[in-house]
């Protein structure tokens, strides 16, 4: 089997596997429609307060907040990923199964998660845009080409997301339990990919480290693309600040793989 | 499946004699939930992190509101220490309970996996088994900063004490972790049914004590009147605080509604224990 056809084949694992558990979709879009309304009434109570605050009006604010809501499976950000079982399998020692495998260990979860992330944006993504846009007054573009430019910066999102949550699994290699630093990635994570409130909205210094953070190439960057923040020039600027930190992200990550499999010892019998 | 039902009951039988059923629930709950303690002892690093973890993480929303009140001087007509003050007895009460049942949404994979069995054969009450399970002492982090940020409220806002204010704030935190209690149980009940829906339980729980750091004139009335009279979040801390506060109810309701939150709590554990019995009841294992 070629390469290029193994990975695919792993992606589209991915894929039908998450779109395994209908009820389990169903009740987490339920829950972000919830967070959705909850967190909705807040920026508009913030937003009447200040209007054009952080340079959104209140129909982008709303915008933002059910595009987080429909983005927050896809990129990841509470976790629920393929790393959940990376960690298992460093815990158990079967990652070294894993390692003698003829693939590379990174593009295989690479490919799972791509799988996973395609189906989490159609199967969670959807439903909560089109509950904000019925019920709240919210801004989307009527374009096809902001969309495409859209859709371009959330699977940059998902490729750093992948490379931040592929060094906290590789963690768990001198941890052995992955959840403290698993915790720590999402509170991390949370805060400064924008979910809790959009990073431009942050004050001063903390707003200028928030949006340099690779986390803001989840949520804040295709959000920016999205709401029409970002054309042009600006836009080729936010696909290069995403893809910098993706490859980075990406490169620190095969490094620590080598120095773990070189100096850690596999667990198991 | 009858066959499983006798066996509880054959082993009911064998429970510590002289105990009533709370009394074994209570004693099983501590058995099992110092076994998960010395467990989660064994990786001391990761504990040390989830317990910071669980302190930031929860007190994230606070941050978020802090940044929120960097911009604007009010919310919804309410200032930061009045919005703290809902924050804190939000966050003290759902600690409370998150601390004490928080391990209850696991309930659905038990189901679908079967291990629920296991469960049903030991000579404990089930529901203080399922609520023990995975028992998380990490969870204290949220009690503390929702204690914390009620400390600040207390030092910032002026108000106006009577021994009746200073009563209810106590009352308000014990009865808000019953009704949150209530929440808990009637969503594990529901995964009896729905195993993999644990997570519309979270949009209850986690989403409710969200709810509830925010004044309810930010909210919709609709939204206000759904958490009044049908899921009664309402009574866990803002109708009280309202009166420690002495601003204007949402809704119009009469000024005596501060005082319901002990008889809300019991009548939804009454409900939500009538709920868990008759899923228990339901269950009939993975047949394999």
């Amino acid at each position: 089997m070629g390469t290029g056809r193994l990975y695919a084949a792993v992606a589209a694992g991915g894929f039908r596997r998450y779109s395994t558990y209908r009820v389990a979709t169903a009740a987490g879009l339920f829950t972000n429609t919830v967070f959705g309304v909850v967190l909705a009434y807040t920026y508009i109570a913030l937003w009447d307060e200040r209007p054009g605050l952080g340079g959104y009006d209140q129909a982008q604010a709303l915008t933002y907040v059910w595009l987080g809501q429909g983005l927050l499976s896809a990129v990841a950000v509470m976790g629920g990923g393929f790393e959940d079982e990376m960690i298992e399998r460093i815990r158990t020692g079967d990652i070294a199964i894993d390692l003698y495998r003829p693939a590379d260990l990174q593009a295989w979860w690479l490919a799972a998660d791509a799988g996973r992330a395609a189906f989490q944006l159609l199967g969670r993504g959807v439903v909560p845009m089109a509950f904000g846009g019925l019920v709240f007054h919210i801004a989307l573009p009527t374009d096809a080409g902001t969309w495409l430019a859209f859709l371009v910066a959330v699977w940059l999102g998902v490729l750093v997301s992948f490379a931040i949550r592929y060094l906290v699994a590789l963690s768990a290699f001198w941890f052995m339990d992955g959840a403290g630093v698993q915790q720590l990635a999402v509170l991390t994570g949370l805060f400064f990919s924008g979910m809790v409130l959009p990073l431009n909205v942050f004050p001063g210094a903390l707003g200028e480290l928030a949006r340099a953070l690779p986390w803001s190439a989840l949520l804040q960057a295709p959000a920016d693309v999205l709401l029409g923040e970002r054309t042009g020039f600006g836009l080729l600027r936010t696909y290069a600040f995403q893809a910098a930190w993706a490859v980075g992200l990406l490169a620190v990550g095969r490094l620590v793989q080598s120095a773990a499999t070189r100096r850690v010892v596999v667990q198991g019998g | 499946m009858a066959d499983l039902d006798e066996r509880r009951d054959e082993y009911r039988d064998f429970a510590p004699a002289g105990g009533s059923r709370l009394v074994d629930g209570l004693r099983a709950y501590r058995l099992i939930a110092g076994m998960w303690i010395r467990s989660t002892m064994a990786y001391r690093a990761s504990f040390a992190m989830t317990v910071f973890g669980n302190f930031a993480g929860t007190a994230l929303d606070f941050v978020a509101i802090l940044l929120m009140f960097s911009r604007v001087d009010e919310l919804g007509g309410y200032s930061l220490g009045e919005v703290a003050f809902l924050y804190g007895l939000s966050c003290a009460a759902f600690g409370l309970t998150d601390l004490v049942l928080g391990s209850m949404d696991r309930l659905g994979a038990r189901v679908r996996d079967g291990t629920l069995d296991t469960l049903l054969v030991r000579p404990a009450p089930v529901l203080a088994q399922v609520a023990a399970d995975r028992f998380a002492l990490r969870r204290l982090g949220r009690i503390t900063q929702g204690l914390l940020v009620l400390g600040y409220a207390l030092v910032v806002l002026d108000i106006s004490w009577t021994p009746l204010k200073v009563l209810l704030m106590p009352v308000m935190v014990v009865s808000g972790a019953g009704i949150f209690a209530a929440v808990f149980v009637a969503g594990a009940a529901f995964q009896f049914v729905a195993q993999d829906a644990s997570q519309v339980q979270n949009s209850f729980t986690y989403g409710g004590t969200t709810l509830l750091q925010y004044p309810p004139t930010v909210f919709a009335k609709d939204l206000v009147r759904g958490v009044t009279f049908v899921l009664p979040l309402a009574f866990v801390n803002w109708l009280p605080a309202l009166y420690v506060l002495d601003l204007p109810y949402p809704l119009d309701l009469p000024e005596w509604v501060a005082f319901l939150p002990p008889l809300v709590a019991v009548a939804c554990c009454a409900l939500s224990g009538v709920a868990w019995r008759a899923g228990l009841r339901s269950y009939r294992s993975t047949g394999s």
